[in-house]
């Protein structure tokens, strides 16, 4: 390019050469540069993204079937989705119904209440079509969560793979910013050491995540693992984890949090950095107590900062996939599969349509999400800020 | 001043900027205890790829030389015996993440750019013109198994018959900032939402098992962080700079060659190193699109999962750390770098 760049400058300084052909190319990139800029960019987005995704959406409507070198391909509507959501693999994607019990009842009636009052304060105090449209979107999802969880945890039956993603992802990151937000704080006091804490606090997450899965996979192994004297101590010599879904799916946490905490520790630690002393001190002088200072001057200048990287990490974590294949295989039974296993899963199975299916509900559940997460909170906060 | 007792001798600061003894012990105890968190995994890795199987099967030793006997019999079967496919797959892995990481900066930023300092104003209508020819084309492929370049040309075709024929009845624009967030939301797709297609494209021009496939697959899935990222730095730079290079003649391809990416230094190694490491561990992609040609090493870790033998610890343990040991020295030089970078992203993203 530096090439390009001094031929570039060599027909600025010298006009009698303006005539050459490198100077017309030039001259033609240079009335072009509006395009020549981003073009590169929309197109492979086009090819890699946007091709593939309305691809899927046609495979998710239709029933592929691979015959001897080529395929056939049938729309069948909306099948793959109904039998994800009411069908035979209902107990897969949402979990196994029971009748809802008094508690399922009272959490699910408690959520839609909570919602039906956001939604009536929303649109007594300032109403716009769209504002109340997205509204409906998330406060139906969270309604349809709710008694999804009311119907299978809270009645004593076990939830599908879009409950242990929805885990994942909200435990997970609760815990992950909890601990990020607390070493970052720590880190940021005046103490010795803090490179080489910044450092080593930072080399997880540049290992691969299956290297994190097997490595984990020989942590948490009670016999021939490292910590399996303590286990025996304890009493749980012969406590096998994978078998028990709860532990499993904390364990996948654990070191999904051992993975990505340092992600959030290193961006809130630049942010507690960025926050002026001169603030901190004064308020030190004036008699503040550390928790004041902590909530009224330190955590509203990181707030920003704190609500991207969150969501930052929320749709990194809804993609969660290494983890769960490489230490349970989803397994026991399907307790730790997250929804991009269970579409790998069926397209291992060669189930093309339903794989894309999952794959579309999880990029619903992640958009809505995101988008709500994004319009509610970090909006809401910098409208709040000014 | 009043005497103090003991529990705030400990734990109240005597005087501002100083940590009284009590507060130091508990801080520095739980960063020691995070520090172990963090290193007993990487350690035990470490000292694993050393063990001899035995040593693995029959219960934990912890401490080479003085517990169990370190042997370099591992290390010998991956660098000795199957030299040659570790060295493939490493070199895979290397030219994978080096040009994919090149490619999606380079574009990446370029995009960015034109983001943070020109207008664009597509039409909304011709856009769904553009996506409703495009769905078109893609029913005649897929379910009536139309030729694709037949299809392809004739959705082109009528995409600009369409374009030309009904440009004057719709006039809705979108701004800089809808693209910008389109870009964005692309890093919201899982790959196993298009990791499908994408097989079947490069299997249609036989593209499958290289490293252009992987590399343009891994370029396009780091393209919105790059855009995210690299956004910010461009706007945070004054633009006098680039309106008096302009003033002297400069053209923008110039301008950002020589004056603005200069200027990002700081941004662009933080980009760099950050895609590089997604290239570098990504594994789900690689697993689709590599059968034995173009492995990376992810998936050769994933190979020491031998079937009925079980899994051979100390074989992939050396494989993890050979992969860990080039991004650890990598991530020490440039961690700076990175913090910077990423709060600059945040705070404004």
């Amino acid at each position: 390019m530096s090439d390009n760049a001094t031929s570039a400058r060599a027909g600025i300084s010298s006009p009698e050469a303006s005539l050459t052909l490198r100077v017309r190319f030039s001259e033609w990139i240079d009335r072009h540069s509006r395009q020549l800029f981003i073009t590169p960019a929309v197109v492979m987005i086009l090819i890699f993204s946007i091709f593939p995704l309305v691809a899927s959406l046609i495979i998710a409507f239709s029933r592929i079937r691979l015959r001897g070198g080529g395929y056939s391909v049938r729309f069948v509507g909306f099948d793959n989705f109904s039998k994800q959501i009411f069908g035979s693999e209902q107990f897969h994607f949402l979990g196994t119904f029971a009748p809802i019990s008094a508690l399922g009842w009272v959490f699910g009636l408690g959520v839609l209440g909570l919602v039906l009052f956001w939604l009536f304060k929303y649109a007594t105090a300032k109403f716009t079509v769209l504002g109340f449209l997205g509204r409906v979107i998330t406060a139906s999802m969270a309604v349809g969560l709710a008694f999804m969880f009311a119907a299978t945890l809270l009645s004593g039956k076990p939830f599908g793979t879009l409950g242990t993603t929805l885990f994942y992802v909200f435990v997970g990151c609760g815990i992950q910013f909890l601990i990020g937000l607390g070493l970052a704080f720590l880190c940021s006091q005046p103490i010795r050491g803090r490179n080489f804490f910044r450092v080593v606090f930072f080399i997880p997450m540049m290992i691969t995540p299956i290297g994190v899965g097997y490595a984990f996979r020989m942590m948490a192994d009670t016999t021939k693992g490292p910590f399996s004297p303590l286990w025996k101590w304890v009493g749980w010599g012969d406590f096998t984890w994978a078998t028990d879904p709860w532990a499993a799916r904390i364990f996948i946490v654990v070191a999904d949090s051992w993975q990505w905490i340092p992600f959030i520790f290193i961006v809130l630690l630049a942010a507690l950095e960025n926050v002026p002393r001169d603030f901190v001190e004064a308020a030190q002088v004036d008699g503040a107590s550390s928790r004041e200072i902590f909530f009224d001057i330190t955590w509203p200048q990181i707030v920003p900062v704190a609500a991207t990287v969150m969501l930052i990490r929320v749709i990194e974590a809804f993609k969660i996939v290494d983890l769960p294949n490489i230490m349970t295989s989803g397994g026991p039974g399907i307790a730790t599969e997250s929804m991009s296993l269970h579409s790998l899963f069926a397209w291992r199975s060669l189930d093309l349509g339903q794989s894309s299916a999952v794959a579309y509900l999880l990029l619903f559940v992640t958009v809505v999400t995101c988008v709500s997460f994004f319009n509610l909170i970090v909006v809401g906060r910098m409208r709040a800020n000014g | 001043m009043a005497e103090r007792t003991l529990m705030e001798r400990l734990f109240e600061p005597a005087q501002i900027g100083h940590m009284p003894v009590g507060t130091k012990i508990v801080v520095y105890s739980l960063l020691l205890f995070w520090t172990a968190f963090v290193l007993f995994p990487i350690y035990w890795v470490f000292i694993t790829s050393f063990k001899s199987a035995v040593d693995v099967n029959s219960g934990p030793v912890y401490l080479p030389f003085i517990d169990f006997k370190p042997s370099l019999h591992a290390w010998k079967e991956l660098f000795v015996f199957d030299w040659e496919d570790t060295l493939k797959a490493y070199t895979n892995s290397i030219i994978i993440s080096l040009f994919a990481t090149a490619l999606s900066v380079l574009i990446g930023s370029m995009a960015a750019y034109a983001l943070a300092r020109i207008e664009y104003a597509p039409k909304f209508g011709s856009i769904l013109i553009f996506v409703l020819s495009m769905i078109a084309a893609f029913v005649g492929v897929g379910v009536y198994g139309v030729d694709w370049r037949l299809a392809c040309a004739v959705a082109v075709a009528v995409f600009f018959f369409l374009i030309k024929a009904l440009g004057r009845f719709y006039a809705a624009r979108l701004g800089n900032g809808d693209i910008l967030f389109w870009m964005i939301s692309q890093r919201i797709l899982a790959p196993v939402v298009v990791v499908v297609p994408i097989y079947m494209m490069f299997q249609s021009v036989g593209l499958l098992d290289t490293h252009l496939a992987i590399i343009l697959t891994y370029a396009v899935v780091n393209l919105p962080i790059v855009i995210w990222l690299m956004y910010d730095f461009f706007k945070s730079i004054p633009i006098e700079l680039e309106e008096s290079a302009q003033l002297d003649g400069a053209t923008r391809l110039l301008t950002f060659f020589d004056i603005v990416l200069p200027l990002s230094k700081a941004g662009l190694a933080a980009t760099t190193l950050l895609v590089m490491i997604l290239a570098w561990n990504e594994y789900l992609l690689a697993l689709f699109l590599s059968t034995s040609k173009a492995q990376t090493m992810p998936i050769l870790v994933a190979a020491m999962n031998a079937g009925e033998r079980g899994i051979l610890w100390w074989n992939m343990s050396v494989v993890i750390v050979v992969m860990i040991i080039p991004v650890v020295v990598m991530a020490i030089i440039l961690q700076r770098f990175i913090a910077k970078g990423m709060l600059l992203g945040a705070v404004k993203g």
